[in-house]
């Protein structure tokens, strides 16, 4: 996985709460064989007329927010089926943080295991995030835990353990492996009937 | 401190960590399908990494796979789905029982008749069924496709313990009463989350009394109460099944020796503990659209008592106070990795014989994997199958959830050996009823659900 350390861009905002995973990628589109491109169905029902045809009245589909990697949502984001499609949907849009008020559970654990930065902001400060104009940045600032804007700065909370993750670019597995003279010595135990 | 079967286990597989934190324990045996492990190989790929150790994992197809004509897949992803897995396999050197092996079929059914299902064993796949394999006295759970990548990598998965959960199933099973109307009887009675953050051990007179397969079955639907896993103390039946199958320990009278030590002490090791008496058991059928919502055949549908009762009847077109004599049955379907295996057609071809599926009913016998379907013919059971009105096919996961062709048209009723009923899963609009093999096929031959304790056996 990439580190991320600073990340600077412009942000979106779709204040809604319980954004749940059918929302974020329909069922119709989990029949696939890759990680990558569930970006262009992402919030699909929102997204699209029945017709096929781009729904204009939609924010994502605003030109202003084309760029924005930075979104910025209500509470708890990602409910709904255990589906790492919706974080691979995301990803693969092109969101690098998600600001909600909270998120379910699987969402967040699957976000972890992804590289999607998933951080936690109170209400009165998201609203603020969300006022600001589209092509203003912000910066999320893992090591520092710290949202940073013109005229402000949040401070975050987050696991130690998923910043250590993120600011040196670990996925599960690079951790698990440094483990591997434990389960090489481990391998060596088990009994062998062969 | 007296220990469960699932503490044993368990301990002898933590490489780091203490209980209550997650900790990290190895994994004996992986199962792969063509469903969630496309993504798992492409993450590999992705890190250049490669599979720690090939012969600790296996794979097959059988989620999308054709019934018919299997070597012509008609649904584009379907047939890349069936594709990677093969080039996957190869690639990264894992062991595959492709289309038309003798080998091949549903993952929770080819696991045990291979052998590769031992006692003893922590073995995982991403699929919620994976608690079939703790009828062998093993810990066996599904897992999420980031998973499956973790442990190809590593052979390793974190994990927190989960509590544990005695099932003291005791009592002489009724005629026509089978391992399906056990699970399904403790289910509808505990709820569909009784089981929820608990590994469950189902023990008893009742239990020992059982087939390998019939404990497979009460495993296969811990799922559907909520448990991560189900699992059964190994005995002489477990080392009986496991002796000379095809990937068995060579040296089978020293595993069997290991394998013994893996039993609970006593009940007090468990966290909790229900009991069940199965002497006055009926055959259960399910009226909704989740597996706790089944009633005895002879009861009648209960009131609606909330907003998901009115969902459900709306949905399945039932009213409260009907029984299960007036479901009007148009659809069978007879397989799965609940009840897919020959001792399943076998008790079916028995009550089949001399018999036809009623007027306007579709009969679908999808054997649980390709050694099931040779067997069965070997024992002349497709013939009565066949002769019966029923249509006979290749092995798969078929209308148990509808990925492939088969699946249940819109509104009409299905019998079904398989373990969910959820909105949609045999098909949109489907409507499915549980129940075990004996009572699907006197559903088949009535034409709606008959109380097969009086009318059949
Ligand atoms: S038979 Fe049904 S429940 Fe079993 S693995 Fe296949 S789809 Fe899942």
């Amino acid at each position: 996985m990439k580190p991320i350390t600073t990340i600077t861009n412009t942000t979106i905002p779709l204040m809604k709460d319980n954004i749940d995973t059918d929302q974020l990628i329909p069922k119709q589109f989990l029949k696939n064989i890759l990680k990558t491109g569930y970006g262009r169905n992402l919030f699909y029902d929102w997204r699209y007329l029945g017709n096929g045809r781009l729904n204009t009245d939609f924010i994502l589909n605003d030109p202003k927010y084309k760029n924005a990697s930075i979104l910025i949502t209500g509470d708890n984001f990602g409910c709904g089926s255990s589906r790492e499609h919706a974080v691979w949907a995301l990803k693969d849009y092109g969101f690098e943080v998600i600001i909600a008020g909270s998120y379910s559970d699987i969402f967040y654990m699957n976000s972890t295991k992804n590289g999607l930065l998933a951080i936690t902001l109170p209400k009165s400060q998201r609203e603020i995030l969300a006022r600001i104009s589209s092509d203003e940045n912000i910066t999320v600032d893992l090591p520092n835990q710290e949202v940073r804007c013109i005229n402000y700065k949040f401070n975050f909370e987050i696991d130690p353990l998923w910043k250590h993750k993120f600011v040196n670019g670990l996925d599960d597995i690079a951790i698990t492996m440094e483990y591997d003279k434990e389960i090489s010595q481990y391998e060596v135990t088990i009994p062998n009937f062969n | 401190m007296s220990q469960t079967m699932f503490d044993k286990i368990w301990d002898k597989h933590v490489i780091t960590g203490k209980v209550g934190d997650p900790q990290l324990i190895y994994v004996d045996l992986q199962l792969l399908h063509e469903v969630t492990s496309p993504q798992a190989f492409e993450g590999l790929r992705e890190n250049s990494r490669k599979v720690r150790c090939p012969e600790r994992n296996f794979a097959t197809m059988d989620h999308n796979v054709p019934t018919v004509d299997i070597f012509n897949i008609k649904d584009e992803i379907s047939r890349k789905q069936i594709e990677t897995l093969d080039k996957n396999t190869k690639e990264f050197g894992v062991r595959l029982a492709g289309m038309g092996s003798d080998d091949q079929g549903i993952v929770h059914v080819i696991g045990p008749q291979l052998g590769l299902t031992q006692p003893g064993m922590i073995i995982v796949c991403g699929d919620s069924h994976t608690a079939t394999h703790g009828a062998f006295g093993s810990i066996a759970f599904g897992i999420g496709t980031s998973e499956v990548e973790h442990v190809l990598a590593t052979q390793t998965i974190w994990q927190t313990k989960p509590k544990t959960m005695g099932i003291h199933i005791h009592g002489k099973l009724p005629k026509g009463i089978f391992a399906k109307d056990i699970i399904m009887g403790i289910i509808a009675h505990e709820g569909v989350a009784f089981g929820t953050g608990y590994a469950v051990e189902y023990y008893g007179d009742t239990i020992s009394n059982m087939s390998m397969e019939e404990r497979m079955t009460i495993c296969n639907m811990s799922i559907e109460g909520g448990a991560k896993m189900g699992s059964i103390q190994p005995d002489q039946t477990t080392f009986d099944y496991v002796k000379g199958r095809k990937y068995a320990p060579k040296k089978i009278d020293e595993a069997i020796e290991y394998w013994k030590q893996f039993k609970t002490d006593d009940e007090s090791a468990f966290d909790k503990v229900i009991d069940f008496d199965v002497n006055n058991l009926a055959p259960f059928v399910s009226w909704g659209t989740n597996p706790g919502m089944s009633v005895p055949v002879d009861k009648p549908f209960p009131e609606i008592r909330n907003a998901d009762d009115k969902k459900a009847y709306d949905y399945i077109g039932l009213q409260p106070g009907q029984t299960a004599k007036q479901i009007p049955i148009g659809y069978v379907f007879f397989g799965s990795c609940t009840n897919g295996r020959l001792s399943d057609l076998k008790i079916a071809a028995q009550i089949l014989k001399g018999h036809h599926i009623a007027k306007g009913v579709t009969a679908l016998v999808v054997p649980g994997s390709r050694e099931v379907r040779i067997q069965a013919e070997k024992l002349g059971i497709d013939q009565i199958f066949k002769s019966a009105g029923c249509d006979w096919r290749e092995p798969g996961c078929s209308a148990c959830l509808g990925m492939n062709p088969d699946q249940v048209p819109a509104g009409v009723h299905c019998a079904s050996t398989s373990n969910r009923n959820f909105e949609g899963r045999q098909g949109a609009n489907a409507r499915t009823h549980l129940a075990s093999p004996a009572m699907v096929v006197a559903a088949a031959i009535y034409g709606h659900f008959v109380d097969i304790r009086k009318e059949v056996i």
